[in-house]
């Protein structure tokens, strides 16, 4: 580019840019909440967390301590780290046969690394809700609701019944479903499937639920839906979600994260984040600078 | 002056004449042999021929009941060697060994034994069965046919379980089921439809095998009393019957060609409703 059409670009961007930021800010609404008096305890503690993929580091030293019954937001640009990071808390980024991670993180203080710690154990306790609606295509609503307890040994028809019914009422989909439990998983809708896919997570003993983009798949209607359901659930657990979308991380969180390049950039209280981030990098992502 | 336009649309035209033709031509021998079969082969197709055992030359009826019989139990026998092994085989192929060198050992073995010549498989059989044992026997011929059944299962089985998608499998880690009820109930089940077409394909294949037989399951003129004798097959009975002299035994022959190519197209139907197109190989 010749200098002088770069210095005209440099105006003209000057000229546009400030009410591109306004009005991007102005869309994005927080959710309002009174700051409640009671002191949160920590669920989830990232200490020092560095991944791996092969020779390249996906993550660079994160810590941050997650709030009991809090939705946290993890933001930022494709490829910052954000799944990778939520994929380290319920043990799934070991999975990927090149990976590593070094650092810790503690779950009620207790880290889930430790020897005595199995990686199923951890799963059941830390539930995850894909990007994509992965019902078992073989299995029937009712099965694939109760599958994890099912393949690991619970037989009592009973207590699979009650399980079925009490996990679809808390995802919101027993109205839609309790006439068809017995079709197969894959003939719901989209965002039906979705919520069949956290009613699974929830009818194992679960306490965290990460959530990696639940709504990127879906249309607006089934995301609001969803993004309802993420309220109803934050008063028994705790929920950390991943999503590309700022309004939505501004509608349902109560802190957010902001990364970039593998970097914790910042992390506040979502109403702090999106009306007086502290850092320069967080405004210009949040303004639509870039990413 | 030369036209490029004609040039390019005759060229074509004679390319897709050419193909056609040459699809026509293969057609030919598959048809015929078909027709031959059927023409030469319904003649003596009847109930007693399903249902009895074969006469001594000059006595009119008899059948191929006991060849029948043998054939189906030889499946059976390979069936129990082949699949437990070829299909675990194929499962520690996709699931477990994606990259190491045994299973690039295991997986270029496998081809190279489904191209071995069954006559070999036979002599396999016969030195490690027939030596030991001292006689001929289903039991021989039957792990002789399971030989050539793993290779097949194996690649068929790997292949399919590849084609789950990976996400399903993270859904159930992520539902703390572990590594090997992940594989056993959702990865297998979802690819039970292909892993069952396979399997019919591979026997398929088998039944109509002749030579590892001649020396291993032999033949035999009654009723089987056990996996430890000498059994007939509806292949060898064929040979047999074909090479004679006689007539009738000849027209035999055909019919008994006849009924093993139902009985192969039977489980080659079966395969194709499994197998209505790849994407529901995973229903």
């Amino acid at each position: 580019m010749s200098d002088e059409t770069a210095v005209k670009d440099k105006k003209v961007r000057a000229a546009v840019e400030p009410t591109i930021a306004k009005s991007e800010t102005r869309k994005i609404e927080v959710r309002h909440e009174e700051p409640s008096t009671e002191k949160k305890t920590t669920k989830v503690k990232v200490d020092d967390a560095c991944a791996f993929f092969g020779t390249k580091q996906a993550l660079f030293s994160v810590n941050m301590e997650i709030a009991e019954k809090e939705v946290t937001a993890i933001i930022g640009p494709s490829g910052c780290g954000k799944s990778t990071l939520i994929r380290c808390f319920n043990r799934m980024h070991e999975t990927v046969p090149t990976a590593k991670f070094t650092g810790d993180i503690l779950l009620d203080r207790k880290s889930i690394f430790a020897p005595t710690m199995d990686p199923v154990v951890v799963r059941r306790r830390i539930g995850m809700v894909f990007q994509k609606p992965t019902p078992f295509p073989t299995l029937s609503i009712y099965e694939n609701v109760i599958v994890g307890l099912t393949l690991n040994g619970v037989r009592d028809k009973k207590v699979l019944d009650e399980k079925v019914e009490w996990s679809l009422r808390k995802a919101a989909l027993w109205d839609e479903v309790k006439d068809n439990l017995q079709k197969p998983g894959a003939a719901l809708s989209g965002g039906q499937q979705q919520r069949l896919c956290i009613a699974r997570a929830l009818a194992v003993e679960l306490e965290v639920l990460l959530m990696d983009e639940p709504c990127s798949a879906l249309d607006p209607i089934s995301t609001s839906k969803v993004e309802e359901l993420i309220h109803e659930l934050r008063q028994n657990y705790t929920i950390i979600i991943v999503t590309h979308n700022m309004q939505q991380a501004a509608r349902v969180s109560q802190k957010t994260a902001f990364m970039l390049n593998g970097k914790l950039v910042e992390y506040d209280a979502t109403e702090k984040v999106f009306t007086n981030p502290s850092n320069k990098l967080t405004e210009d992502y949040i303004t639509g600078r870039f990413g | 002056m030369f036209d490029y336009q004609t040039y390019r649309r005759w060229t074509d035209r004679t390319m897709v004449f050419l193909c056609g033709a040459a699809a026509f031509v293969a057609m030919i021998p598959l048809v015929s042999l078909l027709a031959y079969v059927i023409i030469r082969g319904v003649k003596r197709l009847d109930w007693t021929f399903l249902t009895s055992i074969p006469t001594p030359v000059g006595v009119t009826g008899g059948g191929m009941g006991n060849a029948i019989v043998g054939t189906i139990t030889l499946v059976l026998i390979a069936c129990c060697v082949g699949l437990p092994i070829g299909i675990m085989a194929g499962i520690y192929l996709s699931e477990y060994g994606k990259k190491n060198k045994f299973a690039w050992i295991v997986r270029f073995t496998a081809d190279i034994l489904s191209g071995v010549p069954s006559i070999v498989t036979g002599i396999v059989a016969y030195t490690l069965i027939v030596r030991p044992m001292h006689n001929f026997s289903a039991l021989a011929g039957g792990v002789a046919l399971g030989f050539m059944m793993i290779p097949i299962v194996t690649r068929t089985t790997e292949e399919l379980v590849k084609l789950v998608p990976h996400s399903i499998r993270e859904a159930s880690w992520a539902l703390g089921v572990s590594q090997w009820k992940t594989i056993l109930n959702v990865v297998i089940r979802t690819a039970r439809n292909g892993i069952l077409t396979g399997v019919l394909l591979s026997i398929a294949r088998i039944a109509g095998e002749t030579a590892p037989l001649l020396f291993t399951a032999f033949n035999n003129q009654f009723w089987p009393h056990g996996v430890n004798e000498p059994t007939a097959s509806l292949t060898v009975q064929v040979f047999t019957y074909a090479i004679s002299p006689f007539k009738d035994w000849q027209d035999q022959a055909w019919t008994g060609a006849l009924v093993l190519l139902i009985l192969v197209l039977a489980v080659n139907m079966a395969a194709k409703l499994f197998f209505k197109n790849p994407r529901q190989l995973l229903r």
